[in-house]
């Protein structure tokens, strides 16, 4: 399988070579961070916690959630192809794009033949994991980012360290210097004497793209679901960011994941409520846009996006992580998120559904990719709280057994096998090491010493049950 | 191969057997919940996100959209076509149309924008606009800083369900909770971002 790019933007290392335990060690010393990260996702955690409560049917949503994606998928040729016709009837265009260069390219197409070179994007997952604003700027094309988050990530020449709120590792004072600093080479300054509050950088944010807004002409987005029979695209947002890009610029080209169809706009009854409760913890998100084609006079251009996900389809434990709809609620509940934040995972999708997503999507050909299945205590919280009941441990579990294992582990679980195979094997060694208990070290020699650094070696009884029960016959004697 | 068709001879090859799951629709769908009681629980949420909710009789709603802008201080107003003109009496306002089309430095300096809506949904706070008659297209709600939005009882749906079993989903929608806001900075909701920070909703039943 060809390796697929699943784009880091912003200067970060990007190298594969270092696993997700050093770079968990990297960010646990960063008590900042931690602190951030704490306050940031137990806030997320009880508001989301109070809005699912409040509707009795959650379990009930939750399985129809699930079971119409997994049902969208099983019939996902057909699907798309019905959305292609609808949305071709609308007058919209539609492309095909096998992975992340050929949707660079096609996008890049479609800006330069509108002959801009500045394009103004919505918040979208798809569009970082092809590493789309770096190829437009190979090709001589700006993107500006206008989410609040993702511009706080991009003016800081930063990545990204979550799904829904990508600056969540920065808090209001450093989000101040940021603005204050790197407002001016990206467009209008930031106010002088700006407060760190929050409602003060939020207008900052509004000055700043007001004028972009009201002027650019081509506009790049993502969507969170595209509806099969109508041909209908949905954006849900917050800021209002969404709606200036969808309906001011005279283009607009949306990057979709193939994963993200539902078959009817009956079944947005499900979606709409699942996921504002899921993300943001409201009851409803404060701007969600629907529209169908060429809308209002716009060109409209949807490039519909494999990269990877046709190969996860494939694999027949792995293919749910394919129902996502990245709300992110695995994150703000997952206790190795909450301490080692976004960063660690080295991939768009951090958490636990990077963990199982980043591996199948790139193959497990890297140390980090082969160590992310790792980044889980297994504890199910993530499993419990997605609305589209994601067993992210069991894929975890699935991806661990697929990775190849150290030598050390090979070779003694090899041992182990050949020992429990015959009874008779199995109590030699038993005597044996009764007979050399005295010897037995309290810590492992070699590699073997990474598993007794946070375990205690369990003693060596002087005989086995076995043994003691034939001697004394039962306690009998 | 086309990308199109070696998409689509994947997809076919990955899911090839898999298993074909029923829908289960256990949830409380269209008609599920009560009617009763959509006002107040309407106008409750709709102020949890702190907008300005008042509930007056149809027959006073010329007078409040009056009060409204006096109070806001709103001297230019856009209309959509389409809107009840019989509710547009304030005196000392200038009502702006959208024909021929404004152009969005245009919207940007208006005072605020009056509309109706297509539906409504109780349990979320939440107005529908379709660019129908008196609701105008996109950008009229979007681009000046103040929303006054008029809904009529009868368009009140008590859920989620119900709202889309109402809509045209070939319309282009835009789904309004509020007024415009962030969580993006430590998770604390600011509102005001880029779309109207006031927004005022007129109950009339």
């Amino acid at each position: 399988m060809s390796r697929t790019f699943l784009g880091m933007p912003g200067a970060a290392p990007r190298s594969g070579d270092e696993g997700f335990p050093e770079r968990a060690a990297r960010a646990l010393r960063d008590s900042q961070l931690r602190f951030n990260l704490r306050k940031a996702t137990r806030t997320i955690r009880a508001r989301r916690a109070g809005v699912v409560a409040e509707l009795p049917d959650w379990a009930e949503l939750r399985r129809a959630g699930k079971e119409i994606k997994d049902h969208t998928l099983r019939h996902l040729d057909t699907y798309l192809i019905q959305l292609e016709e609808a949305v071709t009837k609308a007058g919209g265009h539609v492309h095909w794009a096998a992975d992340a260069a050929e949707a660079n390219r096609i996008v890049a197409g479609i800006v330069k033949a509108t002959g801009e070179t500045e394009v103004v994007k919505v918040k979208s997952m798809a569009t970082q994991e092809i590493g789309l604003n770096e190829a437009l700027l190979a090709e001589g094309v700006t993107a500006y980012e206008t989410d609040l988050a993702e511009l706080i990530v991009q003016l800081g020449d930063d990545w990204p360290s979550h799904i829904l709120v990508p600056a969540i590792h920065r808090n209001r004072s450093e989000i101040r210097e940021i603005f204050t600093r790197r407002m001016a080479e990206w467009g209008r300054p930031a106010p002088e004497d700006l407060p760190d509050d929050p409602p003060a950088l939020a207008e900052a944010a509004r000055l700043h793209l007001r004028e972009r807004f009201l002027s650019t002409k081509v506009a790049i987005s993502g969507a969170n679901f595209a509806v099969a029979e109508t041909g209908t695209l949905v954006v849900l947002e917050s800021e209002g960011n969404g709606r200036m890009c969808l309906t001011l610029p005279e283009t607009l080209i949306t990057v979709l994941g193939i994963e993200k169809l539902v078959p009817t706009w009956r079944d947005l009854e499900v979606f709409l409520q699942l996921l504002p409760r899921s993300s943001t913890g409201e009851r409803m998100n404060p701007y969600t846009s629907t529209w169908t084609g060429a809308t209002e006079g716009q060109e409209f251009h949807l490039v519909l996006l494999d990269n990877g996900r046709t190969g996860v389809l494939a694999d027949e434990v792995g293919r749910q992580a394919l129902r996502c709809i990245r709300c992110s609620a695995c994150l703000n509940v997952c206790p190795v998120y909450e301490r080692v934040g976004g960063h660690a995972y080295g991939s768009v999708y951090p958490g636990p559904i990077g963990a199982i997503l980043t591996p199948q999507l790139r193959g497990m050909g890297s140390e980090l990719d082969r160590s992310l299945p790792y980044a889980s205590s297994l504890c199910g919280a993530c499993y419990e709280v997605c609305p589209v009941a994601i067993d992210i441990p069991s894929v975890l579990v699935e991806l661990r057994a697929k990775g190849r294992h150290h030598l050390a582990e090979r070779t003694g679980m090899a041992a182990a096998g050949w020992v429990l195979e015959r009874s008779g094997r199995l109590a030699r060694m038993q005597r044996l090491g009764g007979r050399l208990r005295k010897l037995a070290p309290g810590r492992l020699p070699g590699p073997l010493g990474g598993w007794t650094d946070t375990r205690d070696l369990p003693p060596i009884p002087e005989e086995s049950f076995r043994d003691w029960w034939n001697r004394t016959d039962g306690g009998r004697r | 191969m086309s990308s199109r068709e070696r998409i689509l001879a994947r997809v076919r090859a990955a899911v090839a057997g898999a298993p074909d799951p029923e829908i289960p629709r256990g949830y409380r769908g269209p008609g599920a919940l009560p009617a009763d009681g959509v006002v107040d629980l309407f106008a409750e949420r709709v102020r949890d996100y702190r907008a300005v909710v008042r509930v007056l009789p149809e027959s006073e709603a010329a007078e409040q959209v009056a009060r409204s802008l006096a109070e806001r201080r709103a001297g230019r107003v856009v209309v959509p076509g389409g809107f009840p003109r019989a509710l547009l009496t304030a005196p000392d306002v200038q009502w702006v149309t959208d024909d021929p089309p404004l152009t969005a430095a245009a919207l940007d300096a208006v005072d605020g924008v009056v509309t109706t809506c297509a539906v409504a949904v109780a349990e979320t706070g939440t107005i529908v606009l379709d660019a129908g008659p008196g609701q105008g297209r996109r950008a009229l709600t979007l681009v000046p800083d103040y929303h006054l939005c008029l809904v009529r009882a009868g368009q009140i749906a008590p859920g989620v369900p119900d709202a889309l079993a109402r809509l045209d989903p070939v319309r282009p929608q835009t789904w309004i909770s509020g007024p415009s806001a962030t969580s993006d900075i430590e998770l604390n909701r600011v509102e005001g971002v880029h779309g109207p920070r006031t927004l005022e909703v007129l109950i009339l039943t």
